[in-house]
């Protein structure tokens, strides 16, 4: 998902105190920033939210490769929107972070020095304009399955930037969809263009779930804390079981010769993607990952003046404001 | 580390005469900057027609931990109803 392989923390907490939190949860209770809640949970929200936030702002690179040469106008504006929400999503699961008591430098400084993560699914190049569809209809699309039950996670701040991130996201994966649909009508070489779109992310979009964690101690923990709320393969089985008939809508083939509508169990039987991929990828060498990374510490330090500038001309303002008082 | 913008409060009133909500955070550097960023991320898609924004720190809040003698004291006082108030039928609409 945007926040993959998330470890929850250890906690060493008064049991009491610990018994009494999990009772609020139990209760379905919202937890909210001032109340006490243990150290393990603000830690590993910490590390679930920045990743998070961390994602929606590098998931913008793959897309804002193709703002210039959209092919239309409609085309660019609708582009242009999508992943000007995409910024607000981070800034939005930035500040929900922040109300942990880590400061938005902090998390930003421990992206960029490799401390903290994003999602794997970012790590793969937008070669055609065929992938901003398919990024919209699968990407967007594998990022709803997690966010919509998120929204009810116990962490109020966490759970109001869902609510309001679930609001922006269906025109994101609509408008990918929409791109497929008009290209399916188009040439040959734009059917082929739609395909070899869908081969290569089809198995990226799979890997966003994370590998099997039915039973990895961190999601139980997670789970009854109310910080994920599906396992990894609970998901993936909802976003194939959706996903297949699109794609067959489209006149596509999912790259999977063992994916089979199973009677017995109502769900599609599918391949897991290769893991040894995402754990290179996580690790640092997927096909994209030096160039993210450089990208984003040359907006960070070539921002650094303007940050700067506008701090100085604020305090300036605010001082000349206080000696006319 | 470079000094961080400070965090400002962003409340939004819709369009339907309804008062300003909470409606999140952002940082920005002046009062006119965190207005305009507001518009930026909060309003994209017609949520409001009007913006106040509030440095964080300027708010003062209520403690949590006294949570139970602060707001119990409403709880039973269920005559502050107006269906704890029996009225007949037969009086009209009331
Ligand atoms: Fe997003
Ligand atoms: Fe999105």
């Amino acid at each position: 998902m945007y926040a993959q392989m998330i470890k929850s923390e250890a906690t060493q907490d008064d049991p009491e105190k610990l018994a009494a939190f999990q009772a609020r949860i139990d209760r379905g209770e919202k937890i909210e920033p001032k109340d006490w809640m243990p150290e393990g949970y603000r830690k590993t929200l910490i590390r679930q939210i920045g990743q998070h936030a961390h994602s929606e702002i590098v998931g913008q690179l793959p897309e804002g490769n193709w703002i210039t040469r959209a092919p239309s106008l409609e085309r660019k504006v609708n582009l242009l929107a999508k992943v000007q929400d995409e910024a607000g999503h981070g800034l939005y699961l930035y500040c929900a972070a922040e109300t942990l008591g880590v400061s938005r430098d902090a998390l930003t400084e421990m992206l960029l020095d490799g401390r903290m993560k994003y999602s794997s699914i970012f790590n793969y190049p937008t070669l055609t304009w065929a992938d901003m569809g398919a990024v919209g209809w699968l990407v967007d699309g594998a990022a709803i399955m997690n966010q919509v039950p998120l929204q009810r996670t116990s962490y109020g701040p966490y759970a109001r930037a869902m609510v309001r991130i679930c609001k922006e996201e269906s025109f994101h994966q609509r408008q990918g969809y929409h791109l497929l649909l008009k290209m399916m009508a188009g040439t040959d070489d734009q059917k082929r263009m739609c395909q070899d779109a869908l081969n290569r992310f089809w198995y990226p979009a799979l890997m966003m779930f994370g590998p099997s964690d039915k039973d990895s101690v961190h999601s139980a923990q997670s789970m009854a804390w109310k910080i994920k709320m599906n396992t990894n393969d609970e998901l993936r089985q909802k976003f194939v079981d959706e996903t297949v008939p699109q794609a067959e809508y489209l006149g596509l083939t999912v790259p999977d010769d063992g994916l089979v509508w199973n009677d017995a169990r109502g769900h599609y039987d599918f391949t897991q993607p290769d893991w040894s991929e995402f754990y290179n990828v996580l690790q640092g060498n997927g096909p994209c990952n030096a160039e993210r990374m450089a990208a984003r510490r040359k907006a960070w330090d070539d921002g650094a003046w303007v940050r700067d500038a506008m701090l100085a001309h604020g305090q300036k303002k605010a001082a000349r404001r206080k000696a006319a008082e | 580390m470079a000094q961080e913008w400070p965090l400002w409060e962003v409340f939004i009133r819709g369009q339907h005469g309804m008062s300003h909500r909470h409606v999140g955070s952002l940082h920005a550097p002046d009062a006119d900057r965190a207005i305009k960023n507001a518009r930026d991320v909060y309003t994209r898609r017609n949520e409001g027609v009007s913006i106040w924004v509030v440095e964080a720190a300027q708010i003062a809040a209520s403690n949590p931990t006294e949570k139970g003698p602060m707001f119990d004291p409403a709880k039973d006082k269920v005559y502050r109803h107006p269906t704890f108030y029996d009225i007949p039928d037969d009086a009209g609409k009331m």
